[in-house]
């Protein structure tokens, strides 16, 4: 007793530093990683002539919105801004309504095929789009849908459905049946009861899928790749891509660059600030719980 | 290839029905009804095309010549892509990438979680910031930065390096494969490391205080309260972590494709993704376009059994 109090004691020093030291790591991993965004807003106020010079500007003191006005000048950055919200928009309101509906089906009936479907969806969220574009590709062509955002659409749905519906299946297994039952014996109909007990008590539940779908249709970049090909209709990541790759045959504009990435990237970024707990708590409550 | 095909034979039902649950008719098949509709058009159908075409020659000729059938050759699409020397090295390139980055990013994000268990909580909120904003940055514009930071001429990666002594002045990253896919490996680990240790950390809060600090009384040190407590504790959400990881790591296509634009060589830092872009999109040979993204399929498949199997047999119990 007392050789363990002493350890303790004398532990109480090395402790303390050692917990300044971790501390210390904490901050310089922390900075490590925070560094490139950091790098992206603060080269996007720099001029370029500023950001040629030999020696790295590290604080955008004296900086302008020059770049900013010129990456927005020509209109593209609009016109892709348009495309990616209404892709992305059609993508979210298609995938929370159907994958809603087949929660339901998943987790409030047993019905014969019912693992079949659960077991097909954990099987589909796996499959990489990498694997399928090319048919994918092929398929859009046959039906007239490439350059077409209805096409993106589909697709995007189709990529963000199985874990969406993975996500609000978690949510709505933990609304209990018994409350809907309890306010039917009260005198409710079935669809009363779900709809004023049960749905508001999933709408953290579909906030959370809601902006996955959004983050996933956004940021996505391989399917658009292949099936947005007319210039005039590029998502933002695509028209990103076309920043760099216009001005590689010169010496980049790496501050006009960064302006249109910082114009890309910022809204995002608060916007997955604004409700990351529970978009991680449904990530890993999906991916992890189950 | 049935396994994969979205779910129209319904498997024999074996396990009871549960009191609270209703049978429901047609209701469920109702409202299951749009979301296989979705993904049959968007999935289920290119997978059968995609194997159907993976037996039959389909290039540019069949493609411009409405009257030229692709042939049907059997396995000779995939005889010939397997036997390729090219596809071989991009196949195992893939693998490792991604078992190499897998183990790299499960490795840091469990470090990254303990660290954030033992600091003060400042400085884990500063981390939780700083990896959640590394978390939020869209792929792309991540690696228009990336691209920046490694640029030969004025970027910030060669001008540290030279200051510290390396001679690393006008050093392109790019244009040996081996650099090339270790800085690939590091943006991709930049990028993967924060929802790992982030689920991880989560994963840790559930290993009660009480516990560690009873190993701690009784003389076990840092590293074996990691080692005997805190890993076998957490063992089940790293092990899913990891394979997910190994899944997410085999389809990296846009960090290659940007740095390919960035000066790579093609043809010698292929991934799979770039690999079936470059011969589908780019060559027009559709036949071994599909057969390789078969390969890649089977493939994920394989991977993600475990992870499926284990996430079934908690739905089992459910």
């Amino acid at each position: 007793m007392s050789t363990a109090q002493l350890s303790r004691r004398g532990g109480g020093h090395g402790r303390r530093i050692a917990g300044v030291i971790w501390g210390a790591v904490g901050i310089v991993i922390a900075l490590a990683w925070v560094f490139p965004v950091y790098w992206m807003v603060d080269s996007s106020f720099l001029p370029t002539a500023t950001l040629q010079k030999s020696t790295p500007t590290w604080f955008p003191l004296g900086g302008t919105l020059e770049n900013f006005s010129h990456v927005l000048a020509d209109g593209s950055f609009l016109r892709a801004l348009g495309i990616s919200l209404a892709a992305t928009l059609l993508t979210v309101v298609v995938a929370i309504v159907f994958a809603f509906f087949a929660a339901l089906a998943v987790s409030r009936f047993r019905f014969r095929g019912r693992r079949s479907f659960i077991l097909a969806m954990l099987l589909v969220q796996m499959l990489p789009a990498e694997g399928m574009f090319i048919a994918q590709f092929k398929l859009m062509t046959a039906w007239h849908l490439t350059n077409n955002v209805l096409g993106l659409t589909l697709l995007y749905a189709a990529a963000v459905i199985p874990f969406t519906l993975w996500m609000l299946r978690g949510f709505v297994a933990g609304v209990p049946v018994e409350l809907e039952e309890a306010a039917m014996v009260d005198g409710l109909s079935r669809t009363q009861a779900f709809l004023r007990i049960t749905f508001p008590l999933l709408a953290p539940g579909l906030v959370a899928s809601a902006v996955y779908a959004f983050l996933q249709a956004w940021n996505e970049f391989t399917i658009a790749l292949v099936v947005m090909q007319d210039n005039d209709l590029r998502t933002l990541p695509l028209w990103l891509r076309g920043l760099v790759q216009a001005s590689a045959t010169r010496d980049t504009d790496w501050g006009l660059v960064m302006a249109g990435s910082t114009l890309v990237a910022v809204p995002v970024i608060l916007f997955f600030m604004l409700v990351q707990s529970r978009m991680s708590s449904g990530l890993v409550g999906g991916a992890v719980k189950g | 290839m049935s396994l994969i095909a979205p779910p129209a034979a319904p498997a024999a039902e074996q396990a009871p029905p549960r009191r609270r649950r209703r049978r429901g008719g047609w209701a469920p098949w109702l409202l299951i009804a749009p979301t296989l509709v979705v993904l049959v058009a968007a999935m289920g159908y290119p997978i059968v095309w995609q194997a159907m075409t993976s037996l039959r020659k389909y290039g540019l000729r069949q493609q411009f010549n409405p009257d030229l059938a692709p042939e049907w050759v059997g396995l000779s699409n995939y005889a010939h892509v397997l036997t390729d020397p090219g596809f071989l090295s991009v196949l195992a390139r893939s693998i490792l990438f991604c078992v190499l980055g897998a183990f790299i990013t499960v490795a840091i994000g469990f470090a990254l979680a303990v660290l954030m268990r033992r600091v003060a909580r400042t400085v884990r909120l500063i981390l939780q910031v700083a990896l959640l904003l590394a978390w939020a940055m869209p792929i792309a514009a991540a690696m228009t930065v990336w691209v920046w930071l490694l640029d030969w001429r004025h970027g910030v990666l060669n001008h540290v390096l030279t200051k510290l002594g390396f001679d690393a002045e006008g050093h392109n990253w790019l244009a040996s494969p081996v650099s090339f896919f270790i800085v690939a490996l590091v943006i991709v680990v930049w990028a993967s490391v924060p929802f790992v240790a982030i689920s991880l950390y989560a994963g840790l809060s559930q290993v009660p205080d009480e516990v560690l600090e009873a190993a701690e009384m009784d003389g076990a040190t840092g590293w074996q309260r990691v080692r005997h407590i805190t890993l076998p504790l957490v063992r089940p959400v790293l092990s899913i972590v990891l394979l997910l990881q190994i899944v997410w790591d085999l389809r990296v296509f846009t960090q290659i494709k940007f740095l390919q634009d960035a000066g790579g060589v093609a043809s010698s830092t292929d991934l799979l993704g770039t690999y079936i872009y470059r011969i589908g999109v780019g060559s027009s040979d559709f036949g071994s376009a599909a057969a390789v993204s078969v390969v890649m399929l089977v493939l994920t498949v394989l991977l993600s059994f475990g992870y499926v199997r284990s996430i079934m047999a908690q739905e089992d119990k459910a």
